[in-house]
């Protein structure tokens, strides 16, 4: 999928997705020549299949997390299906979460609980973020990708 | 006076979302988990009821004990996953590590990984989503999944990942599309006509499809079903017949199966 400003005869640029909730996406594309910026609207069908393709519209920023499709995307898994390894990934430096964020993460379903929580805790940690809270967890669902979650 | 728009193919400059490219990372990504794997078998039959599973079990369990290499097996039924009942492999949580999930691993010392490890007890596999017209997503989604149990379990070194399919052709069309070479094959039948004339068609499709054909197994010979669909499928296709399983198989029919399988690699 791409976009071309016809008037310029150039092709557009992604610059940003919005995940507004309801299952659809939005994405912003722009004309590097003249300015211009459309958006990409998809029904919850569209963005099921592109999240079904384990594609992210704008690019990948994350590493992808293993089983990162299923445990996003299966409705009917165990709760106690996954045992993780390491809380941080090994990486030695905890991120605190606010009492409001936490109510957030613990509304996420338990099969996918844990994946979720190591991507928000690594967004966090990689821009320097020490507490994690609803706005955070806002921006990174929409920067990463997070479709399918 | 029509607009000039340029082609898809002619638009040549950076794309951020570089959708070919994360499909490309996602094959490179099951190529790498794979490297330690020295054949992958696609257990085939192209019909329902003929007893892949049971045949995929007693041969994985026949490999591990017999000294034939280690085995693995990546139950791709996931609407209907038995293996870790047929291996004796409790359903216990799954290690997630950092990129990589932990198989299951069963006394024998086979690896393996399904869908059963991860459904609630009796409930369907049911994904989140829109629900009508629901089969427009469904098959990628499970196709998704199929090459996230290729790359991100932690299958190790092995001789052998024996892949158990479901009925049909579909699902080994995913696996050739997400290897890097296509599969070797071991289909499965049982005596009947009927079976003959749906795993003659999947084991064309194999072929079609340059899967090495390893050789059919003709299970449950010795009850109801009458027939020679072994013998007839291996003539047709010049492959062996590699074993004959009847209902109640001893240790050694297995045994004789995983020396033939060992030994044809």
């Amino acid at each position: 999928m791409k976009f071309l400003c016809v008037e310029c005869d150039r092709q557009m640029l992604f610059e940003e997705r919005q995940l507004p909730g309801d299952g659809t996406l939005a994405a912003a594309f722009r004309c590097p020549q003249c300015g211009r910026a459309v958006g990409l609207l998809t029904n919850p069908m569209e963005t099921q299949l592109v999240a079904s393709l384990g594609v992210k519209i704008g690019g990948t920023t994350i590493d992808p997390q293993p089983l990162e499709t299923v445990r996003g995307m299966v409705a009917t898994g165990r709760n106690d299906a996954f045992a993780e390894g390491t809380a941080d990934g090994g990486r030695g430096t905890s991120v605190a979460w606010t009492v409001e964020a936490q109510e957030r993460l613990a509304r996420v379903p338990n099969f996918v609980r844990g994946m979720v929580k190591k991507i928000y805790a690594d967004y966090a940690r990689d821009r320097g973020i020490a507490e994690i809270t609803p706005a955070v967890m806002d921006s990174a669902r929409s920067e990463l990708g997070l479709e399918g979650m | 006076m029509p607009l000039n728009i340029r082609t898809y193919h002619e638009l040549t400059e950076p794309d951020r979302s570089g959708l070919p490219d994360q499909i490309a990372a996602q094959r490179r990504r099951v190529a790498a988990r794979l490297e330690g794997v020295g054949r992958v078998v696609a257990v085939m039959s192209g019909k329902g009821g003929v007893g892949k599973t049971f045949v995929t079990a007693g041969l994985a369990r026949a490999l591990a004990r017999g000294g034939e290499g280690a085995a693995g097996v990546l139950d791709a039924d996931f609407n209907g996953p038995t293996i870790p009942a047929l291996l004796h492999v409790p359903v216990t949580r799954c290690m997630v590590h950092d990129d990589a999930i932990a198989p299951a691993v069963s006394p024998d010392g086979v690896r393996c990984f399904s869908m059963a490890l991860l459904l609630q007890d009796g409930r369907p596999l049911a994904f989140r989503g829109p629900e009508t017209e629901s089969h427009v997503w469904r098959e990628t989604l499970e196709a998704a999944t199929l090459r996230e149990f290729l790359a991100d379990v932690a299958w190790g070194a092995l001789d052998r990942l024996l892949v158990d399919l479901p009925p049909g052709i579909q699902r080994f069309q995913e696996l050739v599309d997400l290897l890097p070479a296509p599969p070797a094959v071991l289909t499965v039948t049982i005596p009947t006509a009927e079976s003959r004339d749906a795993v003659r068609r999947a084991t064309q499709f194999a072929r079609e499809r340059g899967a090495e054909l390893l050789g059919v197994v003709e299970n449950m010979v010795d009850g109801p079903f009458a027939g020679d669909a072994g013998e007839a499928l291996a003539r047709e296709f010049t492959i062996p017949l590699l074993a004959r399983v009847p209902f109640n198989p001893s240790p050694a029919v297995w045994d004789a199966l995983a020396h033939r399988v060992g030994s044809s690699s």
